[in-house]
């Protein structure tokens, strides 16, 4: 990690109807760096890793990746999409194509890789992430585990400077948990910069260098995994580490 | 035998008649497929003015009385200049364009049972919009809209009929010149029927074998 800016949210605000879900959200991602955003369900962590490769719009402020503004529509901001990978709680694989296929398409429709060549990234990023003898199989036929870190590797096909994890593990069941989160503790030591939404504190502690915790659509808190799991400042963090500790 | 002759002394006219009926429901449904799947594409758009036009494309044609609609194709098109059109062209473009709205409404809700997820890993994977419904959403929809597609398509074909009434060559209008030409109208209306039915008997098992092709295909 060093101390270049990556992704800089700066003054975000979004409302969904009368409900101000993110308030006046300053955050800096370091490029390397790998940030943990914990909180409260409700409490706004969904869409701020949405807004980040605008999956949602935003009401005011500015989010800026690598410098360049997210652009509004249309093909410029599908090109700044493809530089951000995201992983969803349900993983979202694409439900008619082969494994293969999923890690493939993104490749060749976004990219323009030739098709010899985004197979053979594929498949070196499916064995990379354990899957490699799955690659014929349709999703529905693959555990949850194994379903999100093909995911994973369909996000890293593209490249992406930086990659979004919202709650990749809260879906699966506990015996996979491990399996995903071993392969985004190898991605971080690889230097990948991450954002992840989690619960996951033994993944906040080995793999983060922040946590960033948020309740009621604001950042009430920021700082090392050792520091805030041991010493929360706020009464919000207090309480909330609380509960999820007593589980 | 009266009934049998019906169908034997007039088989030129039933095969006139037959074909007719054949190209204009073939050809309607071409039009109504693809203006149709575009129309859907329109009303799920991120673009405002496309889904305006999808949306009044839809709400004009479903619900104008499909002989209304004949009658200001017929009538009143050649009267915008355009009298170098042939009644089957006439034909093909209002039963097509008809057909093309219900064709928008069922690949419309067949998109809408297609998981949110779906689209929004293509389109963080960097995907285009036409790029996410032509990979991604329609395929995954197929499957769900080929049984009702078939059914508009069974209607379409049904519908074609009116087109007899102006003065386009098809299976009802022979039976114009039969009952005419004192043919037992019993007969007339039997093989008539028995012409359609062979048609949408034949669709219907087309679509069966599809959507049995899609269900076995995952
Ligand atoms: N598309 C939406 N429309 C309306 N309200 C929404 C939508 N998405 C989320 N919300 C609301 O916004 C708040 C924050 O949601 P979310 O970002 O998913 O929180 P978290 O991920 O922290 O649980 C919640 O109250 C949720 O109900
Ligand atoms: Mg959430």
């Amino acid at each position: 990690m060093n101390d270049e800016p990556l992704v800089v949210l700066d003054g975000v605000n979004k409302h969904f109807g009368a409900l101000h879900v993110l308030q006046d959200i300053d955050l800096t991602i370091h490029r390397g760096e790998v940030v943990v955003v914990i909180g409260p369900s409700g409490s706004g962590k969904s869409t701020l890793c949405r807004t980040i490769n605008r999956l949602e719009t935003i009401d005011s402020g500015n989010i800026t990746i690598d410098g360049s503004p997210l652009p509004q529509e249309g093909r410029a901001l599908a090109r700044h999409r493809s530089d951000v990978g995201m992983v969803f709680q349900s993983f979202n694989l694409f439900s008619h194509k082969t494994v293969l296929e999923n890690v493939v398409l993104g490749q060749t429709l976004v990219r323009g890789t030739p098709r010899a060549e985004a197979e053979k990234k594929a498949v070196a990023l499916l064995e990379r992430v354990g899957v490699g003898h799955q690659a014929g199989k349709h999703p529905a036929q693959l555990s949850g585990g194994q379903q999100q870190r093909v995911a994973i590797a369909r996000a890293l096909a593209m490249d992406p400077k930086v990659m979004l994890f919202d709650e990749p593990t809260s879906a699966l069941d506990p015996e996979m948990i491990n399996e995903v989160l071993e392969v985004m503790r190898q991605l971080a030591e690889e230097g990948m910069t991450m954002v992840v939404v989690t619960h996951e504190m033994g993944f906040a502690r080995s793999a983060a260098n922040r946590v960033v915790f948020m309740a009621d659509g604001r950042i009430v808190e920021e700082n090392t995994p050792e520091a805030f799991f041991t010493a929360p400042r706020s009464d919000r963090a207090k309480d909330f580490l609380s509960k999820i500790l007593h589980h | 035998m009266d009934f049998l002759n019906t169908l034997t002394d007039n088989t030129e006219l039933f095969r006139k008649g037959f074909l007719g009926t054949l190209a204009l429901t073939g050809s309607s449904a071409l039009i109504a497929l693809v203006l149709g799947t575009l129309m859907a594409a329109f009303r799920v758009s991120p673009v405002p003015v496309l889904r305006w036009i999808g949306t009044t494309w839809v709400t004009i044609l479903r619900n104008t009385p499909l002989t209304l609609l004949f009658f200001a194709s017929v009538f009143a098109v050649p009267k915008l200049g355009l009298n170098q059109l042939t009644y089957f062209v006439l034909a093909m473009a209002t039963l097509g364009f008809y057909t093309s709205a219900f064709v928008c409404e069922v690949v419309r809700s067949g998109i809408n049972t297609v998981p949110i997820g779906q689209a929004e890993a293509a389109r963080s994977l960097g995907l285009t919009f036409s790029q996410t419904l032509r990979t991604v959403i329609l395929p995954q929809a197929g499957r769900t809209v080929i049984g009702p597609i078939g059914s508009v398509l069974i209607a379409l074909t049904k519908n074609s009929a009116i087109a007899g009434g102006f003065n386009v060559v098809e299976l009802f209008s022979t039976q114009k010149t039969l009952t005419e030409n004192a043919n037992p109208l019993f007969a007339v209306f039997f093989w008539i029927a028995l012409g359609y039915l062979l048609i949408t008997l034949v669709l219907s098992g087309i679509f069966r074998g599809l959507e049995n092709r899609l269900a076995v295909a995952r």
